[in-house]
């Protein structure tokens, strides 16, 4: 097959039969879905503030524990476009070096849960019988669990710390991904290519690898990337009531929390590190409402 | 049916029963003694092990859990190491309260999702159809915590238009008190037609179920959406279309008919994700409720309070699905042989 002669005219005719595959459909999608590029920009602006925050901010020393006694609640003016926090550090510099924050505990929140629930969701979906009914039994009990209570429960027991914030989290997150991939790889187990592959005699480890995996997988991408969202909105309600990220880390949660009893007299202590929550969540959610409008075969067939 | 409702049941029973044993797992790697908590802070040695066969801390721990089932279902959900009552009293008192704030919150979410939805689906593509995406995404994008402070902010310092804290005025209690008849203030003004409270009572939920509802309004648009948009490329909705009915009444009578089932499979699920979202905003917005009673009880590490709310939203999650289970059954056929 890898082999097969190079001839020019199959070589055009590909090319015109190429069925609405990928390549195309992404981009012509991408036309098709602005919100798409829009939530890409963003998130694409938000990597480059968590990488570029030490060259951009303007006072990179006040992320830390940094404190200037002169200048605590300082009203937003032009060397401090967002104010000065109770110990005088620049709300600016916080915020942006918070980029550094959040999405990567959401990222980690989600490779882990990832790493929990696919595997298990793939060996539920094609074993079947006993496995599926254990494995599927106790992710119900976890799905009852009301997340974010879990996650405080936990952050409670353990010392609160960014750390144990990504635990938390984790153990209420991973169920929903073995219940999405079971139904898909249920689907695949049963598909004609997998039934031959397995009565030629190939190893089951092989089989879930090569072929179960890859086209159950899909629905996963896409709710990983619709859940970025949802992970940062629930650590940050952690740290915001002080079971996450303590200070000096400069975590948005944790600002908000800090400003709170200040904000009736400084309102650009809570507003901004909000703000910046919701910025962020929202362009990943919209990146993740697009790429679900692209790969999500179903969406693109109905027009 | 019967063999589905059979399997449903016995399903709901084993996460229950789950659901206590993981928390009790949870509660006993808890740093702390409940037995000291419980007998004071200068109780001697004798007093603290007499809590701790008061509290049946003594017997091993797959004891407990069996004891605590047992309890469970008789109605002995333990005692609070905090507020020294029965659990399950302290959460028939809390809970309602939460509950109706929750309701109201559901009520505003439906009545700004579906049309959001609805609009969104009919003119797909167009200004409407990115409007109303924008605004559901904002919706599930929004802190809570934050929403509800810059809400205070700007309804009750600079426009001081909406009160933001407690259930309602406290002087109305000497004017005109409100008697408990379900716990719930809005519920238990209406039923003994005390109006002053009632009023008040409104007044207070509008802001707290403001932000309690971003969220599930943000889901509910992107379902409604979805669910309308998979219906119309449907072949019974082309073939209606092909007939050449007008688009009005392709939507109203052939493509809505069939996209309330996931819209309302996924309420019981946002009616839980809420209930426990009021533990952020009743401490905000200094109202009692189960949300503060929990968060009060993970503060204090009391334990027993900790599980008897888990339990109880856990319980929530679990009779919600499955009552949309069953009414979905009854509805289509075909999920029965699933």
């Amino acid at each position: 097959m890898a082999t097969a002669p190079a001839h020019p005219e199959t070589a055009a005719l590909e090319g015109r039969l190429l069925p609405p595959g990928r390549e195309r459909g992404v981009r012509a999608a991408a036309r098709r879905n602005p919100l798409l590029v829009v939530g890409a920009v963003l998130c694409l602006a938000i990597a480059v503030a968590a990488v570029l925050a030490p060259l951009i901010a303007p006072f990179p020393a006040d992320a830390g524990d940094a404190t200037h006694p002169l200048e605590t609640l300082d009203t937003p003016s032009s060397a401090h476009p967002f104010g000065t926090d109770q110990v005088g550090r620049d709300v600016l510099s916080r915020v942006l070096y918070g980029a550094r924050i959040s999405p990567v505990i959401a990222l980690l929140v989600l490779a882990i849960s990832c790493a929990i629930g696919i595997p298990l969701g793939i060996a539920a979906g094609y074993f079947g019988g006993v496995v599926d009914e254990v494995i599927m039994r106790v992710t119900d009990v976890f799905l009852a669990f009301p997340a974010l209570l879990l996650a405080l429960a936990f952050a409670a027991v353990m010392q609160p710390s960014v750390t144990n914030t990504v635990i938390a989290i984790a153990v209420t997150w991973w169920p929903w991904y073995t219940r999405i991939v079971r139904g898909q790889a249920a689907s695949v187990a049963g598909r004609p290519f997998v039934e031959s592959a397995r009565a030629m005699g190939i190893p089951h480890r092989r089989i879930l690898l090569r072929h179960v995996l890859p086209n159950s997988i899909t629905p996963v991408i896409v709710q990983v990337s619709l859940d970025v969202g949802g992970v940062i909105l629930t650590a940050s309600a952690l740290s915001f009531l002080g079971l996450g990220a303590q200070d000096p880390t400069p975590d948005w949660g944790l600002m908000v929390s800090q400003g709170q009893q200040f904000f009736t007299t400084h309102w650009w202590l809570v507003t901004f590190p909000g703000a910046a929550i919701l910025f962020t969540a929202a362009a990943f959610n919209l990146l993740g409402d697009g790429l679900r409008d692209v790969l999500d075969p179903r969406r693109v067939l109905t027009r | 049916m019967t063999r589905f409702l059979v399997r449903r049941l016995a399903l709901a029973a084993f996460v229950v029963l789950g659901v206590v044993v993981l928390t009790f797992v949870v509660a006993r790697v808890v740093p702390g003694d409940p037995a000291v908590t419980w007998a004071g802070p200068r109780a001697r040695p004798e007093q603290i092990e007499a809590a701790r066969e008061q509290l049946g801390l003594d017997r091993p721990v797959p004891v407990q859990i069996a004891r605590y089932l047992g309890g469970v279902a008789s109605g002995d959900w333990g005692l609070s190491l905090r507020t020294r009552r029965p659990v399950i009293d302290d959460i028939a008192r809390r809970a309602p309260a939460s509950i109706e704030l929750v309701t109201v919150a559901m009520v505003l979410a439906i009545a700004a999702g579906i049309p959001l939805g609805l609009v969104a689906a009919r003119w797909r593509g167009r200004a409407p159809d990115l409007l109303s995406r924008v605004s559901a995404v904002i919706g599930v994008s929004m802190p809570s915590f934050w929403l509800a402070i810059v809400l205070q902010l700007i309804f009750f310092q600079w426009l001081n238009v909406l009160p933001v804290a407690g259930s309602y005025d406290p002087g109305l209690d000497y004017t005109s008190p409100l008697r408990s008849v379900t716990n719930a203030p809005i519920a238990d003004a209406l039923l003994t037609g005390n109006w002053p409270v009632l009023w008040s009572a409104l007044s207070h939920i509008v802001l707290p179920a403001v932000v309690i509802a971003a969220y599930p309004a943000g889901v509910l648009t992107r379902m409604v959406r979805a669910s309308v948009l998979d219906t119309i490329g449907e072949d019974h909705v082309r073939m209606v279309r092909a007939l050449g009915f007008t688009e009005r009444s392709v939507f109203a009578r052939f493509a809505l008919r069939h996209a309330w089932s996931p819209v309302v499979a996924l309420l019981a699920l946002v009616f839980a994700y809420a209930l426990v979202n009021t533990f952020l905003v009743e401490a905000i917005f200094n109202r009692p409720g189960l949300g503060s009673y929990a968060a009060d009880a993970i503060a204090a590490l009391d334990t027993p309070a900790i599980v008897g709310v888990t339990l109880f939203v856990a319980l929530v999650y679990v009779v919600g699905n499955l009552v949309v289970d069953v009414v979905q059954a009854m509805i289509d056929p075909r999920i029965r042989v699933a």
